[in-house]
Parts: structure tokens; C-alpha cells; sequence
């Protein structure tokens, strides 16, 4: 079996791509690539990543322009075949914007940039984004954004809390999803959703930010070793279950 | 695809968030009126994007590229005007 292949999408105005890259194959030895936004194939990788960033500068509508670009329509035929697709921070908001996930973002509460550490409590350990984490589990990551003030209407936000699609939760000190803890503003403190199939994953944190002790804390490692590890487990079991 | 010509319609496309949503930047610019003395309320800030289209159907195109792209339905609403009062 062939270790899992990673693609790292590159749009004009994406910064973290480096950043992932350097978590993938650096930290953890995988065999993560930049695929760059006007190609048209993911043939081959098991996991895309679309980085944070400010695409296009944020214009018209953070994450609105890249989502027009060629490689989403690669991006959705991955999605739809259950490759794992992660997008974090301006990633998160260009799923949205292709609306490959549910909601929108607004800019944050305060109509400022949030630049700062946050505490987000993890919601789900059965998917493949997060089983490398305990069910509860309160993980330290910054975030870095503009727009990430999550909404949706109520109806979606009821569907999203009862298929148990909101994956991570902002928290203060003491664990509680409160407006304290709440860095932008987005309602239900919602950091992170998934789509109802749970392979689609959209977070405002940046765990590739938070993989090293050198860089304050380690809690972002374990939501690439945990997808890392599905996908060699999911491999083994095509293997296993094959004639 | 051009229409630079006689039978282009210059069109105006205002995009504001809905109410009821969030307008952070008009809830801060409607404060800083207030501490100029203006009696402002209910400030939202949104943007305008001027633009050519085909006379044929500009205001279907509009209203398709506004749902599709330069709106965001989930948070935005909308305003289609033509700015040239072309003779029919």
C-alpha cells in the first residue's frame, strides 16, 4: 500500500500552503503536493486540503472569488466520490462560498481582525478530521480572520445540531461555549462543520499552526495525523475487503 | 461579449446585507455619525458594482450573476437599476 497522497490547493492570495506542506511532509512524512488553482484534475490524492489564506484579496466576498476557480469543480468531484476535503480558514470560507457546505461567513462581531489564540472544544471523534482526538477534548489553535463570523438560518443551524455536523465549538477557560470564548461572533460558537456525509470538513482554526512545541502548542498535529491515519486504515480495509 | 457599443446597457448592481443580519461595519460607521453629532440610524454599508451588459437582457444576466456570484442569498440582498436612459 502507497502512503496517502495529500494535495494542497494554491489559489492567488493563499499564505498557509507552506505552512501545511511543511506539517504534511515535514512533521509527519506524508506525501503532500501544491496543486495550483487553474489545473482541473485531483486524480490520485486521498485528501485535498484548500489552506488559509486571502484569496483574491478577500474582494466581493472572502473565499467568493476562488470558489469560481477551475479546480473546484475537481474539488466537488472529489467531495462527491468521498475523498477527504479540508478547508481551513479562507479554505473553510471558499467551501462555503462553492457551497459545498452549508452557511455563510460575515464579518467578525467586532468588525475587526481577530489575530489570537482560541480555545475550541472538539465535538466528534468518529470522523476522520478529528479521531485522533478524545470526544470533548479541548484543543488550543489560533485563529487569523477577517470573516469568520459563522451564520446560517435557523433552520440549517437546527439540521447542522442534529445530524451533529458542527465538529468544533469555540470555549472559554473553563470549557463552556460562551460569548466570552467566542473570538468572531459565529452563532452556536460554531469553529468547524462538516458536511452531512462527514467527508467535507470546513474549520476557522489553523491546526498546521499549532503542530509544533516550538510554535506554542501541539494540539493542531493530531487533526492531520488523525486524517493521515483514516486514510491508511481506509485503504486497508479496501485492500482487506477486495477479491 | 463585448458591449461597448450602442446596445449596452449600463447597469447599477447595490448589494446590502439583509436585515436582520449583522452589518458590523454599518453598526460602526452608524457610531462614529453619532459622535459627530449626525442623528443617523439604521446605517448599513454595502457595495455597488457598475457594469455593461448586453441591452438584449441585462436585467435577466443581472439578476442571474447577482443569485450566482456577486451576492452571497444566504446573507445578501439585491437592487438592479440602469443608470443610462436609453431611448427604447
Amino acid at each position: 500500500m502507497s502512503a496517502p497522497r495529500v494535495a494542497v490547493v494554491i489559489f492567488p492570495g493563499s499564505n498557509c500552503d507552506r505552512d501545511v506542506l511543511h506539517v504534511l511532509r515535514g512533521v509527519l512524512g506524508a506525501d503532500a503536493h501544491t496543486v495550483w488553482h487553474e489545473e482541473r484534475s485531483l486524480a490520485g490524492f486521498d485528501a485535498v486540503i484548500l489552506p488559509g489564506g486571502f484569496s483574491y484579496g478577500d474582494y466581493l466576498r472572502a473565499g467568493a472569488i476562488a470558489a469560481t476557480s477551475p479546480i473546484l469543480a475537481a474539488v466537488r468531484a472529489a467531495a462527491s466520490a468521498g475523498v477527504l476535503v479540508a478547508g481551513i480558514c479562507n479554505g473553510f470560507q471558499i467551501l462555503l462560498e462553492a457551497g459545498l457546505l452549508p452557511g455563510a461567513m460575515l464579518p467578525n462581531r467586532d468588525a475587526t481582525f481577530v489575530c489570537d489564540w482560541t480555545r475550541i472544544r472538539v465535538e466528534r471523534d468518529d470522523l476522520p478530521f478529528t479521531c485522533a482526538y478524545g470526544r470533548g477534548q479541548i484543543a488550543r489553535m489560533p485563529v487569523a480572520h477577517g470573516e469568520g463570523n459563522y451564520y446560517a438560518d435557523a433552520d440549517t443551524l437546527s439540521r447542522l445540531e442534529a445530524n451533529r455536523q458542527v465538529v468544533f465549538r469555540y470555549v472559554d477557560d473553563d470549557g463552556a461555549a460562551t460569548a466570552h470564548g467566542n473570538p468572531n461572533g459565529a452563532l452556536h460558537n460554531i469553529a468547524g462543520i462538516v458536511d452531512e456525509r462527514g467527508n467535507v470538513l470546513g474549520m476557522m482554526p489553523h491546526p498546521e499552526r499549532c503542530s509544533e512545541a516550538l510554535l506554542g502548542s501541539c494540539d493542531g498535529r493530531a487533526f492531520f495525523e488523525g486524517l493521515l491515519a483514516s486514510i491508511a486504515k481506509r485503504a486497508h480495509s479496501v485492500a482487506g475487503g477486495g477479491r | 461579449m463585448t458591449t461597448a457599443n450602442a446596445t449596452a446597457a449600463r447597469v447599477r448592481l447595490t448589494i446590502l446585507l439583509k436585515d436582520g443580519v449583522l452589518d458590523a461595519q454599518g453598526q460602526a460607521v452608524e457610531r462614529a455619525l453619532r459622535t459627530m453629532d449626525y442623528d443617523a440610524a439604521h446605517v448599513r454599508v454595502g457595495r455597488v458594482i457598475d457594469l455593461d451588459l448586453p441591452a438584449a437582457n441585462w436585467q435577466e444576466a443581472a439578476r442571474e450573476m447577482c443569485t450566482r456570484f456577486l451576492a452571497n442569498p444566504l446573507i445578501e440582498e439585491f437592487e438592479i437599476t440602469r443608470l443610462d436612459e436609453e431611448a427604447r
